[in-house]
């Protein structure tokens, strides 16, 4: 019980901080904006808002998976990318936000920075193994 | 921390006054505040029952054998957490619980990890542990991703866990770019500030000034 009320104040301002970030509409212009490069490389851009959702929002990133399954059907390409990015991944910014305050850290030095750089890896093998493995 | 959270609250502040939608925003903060007591009395509540679970598994000794099993691997992972301590054997025992899907467990005992963790290095200044134990409860490492292929199912699904090959590889990889970064970057800044105090030893003793 001492554990939750210690970390709850930094919890609360994370959830506040991804309330936010989605409500304002930042995520999707950012959507929006890295569409076309995607495009230019030949990742499929559905995936695009997936990718950038799913550190910051678990509820968020199934919201787009179901969305994905509806649209294309749960044995597409896209779904099975869909499925194995929310596989692989967990949402970072929870789980970083919970350990480091749950033990009182505030310097977390390149932990965000190496734990999104695992998330970026994942999605883009994710549609690397899927062609390549399910044909 | 508080840089990220400042950073990500300024800046959906600022996009939506240009974008206008400052109307959502402050209904996002209201809902997204009340959310979070919710979720927090809701870990408080299951933080409760698995303490009771691992009172249990630790005195019918299920936990021993585990940790046993984990062990050789998480050695290497950890060279500066001793095998016996009990830091240790939480992470052990989280990431056992991690490999087996329950997420709800392994939060608990990655909480009671990082606190054996913080009194082994006793500052508020991350260690290197306890990056490598954050990054592996960041990357996804269930054997079994039973969730997605559950909703795969109800979406109708004829194989939905056709993805497990490519699941297992990218949360390998993911993994391991991750923590090799890790390495990297902790190496470099070690090695920086090394230098920035053997350069400082100089300039003391006057060595540089000849």
């Amino acid at each position: 019980m001492r554990t939750v009320v210690f970390i709850a104040p930094t919890m609360i301002a994370l959830l506040l901080a991804v309330g936010m970030l989605r409500e304002s509409g930042l995520l999707n212009w950012i959507a929006e904006a890295v569409r076309p490069v995607a495009q230019k490389v030949g990742f499929p851009a559905e995936l695009v808002p997936m990718g950038l959702l799913r550190p910051v929002s678990g509820s968020g990133a199934s919201a787009i998976l179901l969305g994905i399954y509806e649209d294309h059907g749960a044995d597409s390409f896209l779904a099975k990318c869909a499925s194995v990015v929310a596989g692989s991944t967990e949402t970072t910014f929870y789980a970083v936000t919970m350990y480091y305050s749950a033990a009182g850290i505030t310097k977390i030095r390149h932990t965000l920075f190496s734990a999104l750089l695992a998330d970026f890896t994942a999605i883009v093998l994710s549609v690397v193994t899927v062609s390549l493995l399910l044909p | 921390m508080a840089y990220v959270f400042g950073g990500m609250i300024a800046l959906s502040f600022v996009f939506s006054l240009i974008n206008g939608t400052a109307e959502g925003l402050s209904q996002g903060i209201m809902d997204s505040a009340s959310g979070a007591v919710t979720l927090l009395i809701s870990i408080s509540g299951m933080l409760c029952m698995w303490s009771g679970f691992m009172r249990i598994m630790k005195d019918s000794g299920l936990i021993d054998k585990l940790s046993r099993l984990c062990a050789p691997i998480l050695r290497r992972l950890y060279p500066d957490v001793d095998a016996e301590s009990e830091a240790f054997r939480y992470i052990s025992m989280n990431i056992s619980a991690n490999l087996l899907g329950l997420g709800n467990a392994a939060t608990p005992l990655g909480l009671k990890a990082m606190q054996e963790l913080k009194k082994q290095h006793p500052s508020e200044v991350a260690s290197d542990s306890m990056l490598t134990f954050v990054l592996m409860n960041t990357a996804s490492i269930q054997l079994l991703p039973t969730t997605v292929a559950a909703l795969r199912k109800s979406y109708g699904s004829e194989h939905p866990f056709d993805i497990l090959l490519c699941v297992w590889l990218t949360s390998a990889a993911a993994l391991t770019a991750g923590l090799i970064s890790a390495k990297l970057l902790s190496r470099r800044r070690k090695w920086r500030s090394s230098s920035r105090l053997s350069s400082r030893r100089c300039v003391s003793t006057g060595f540089l000034k000849g």
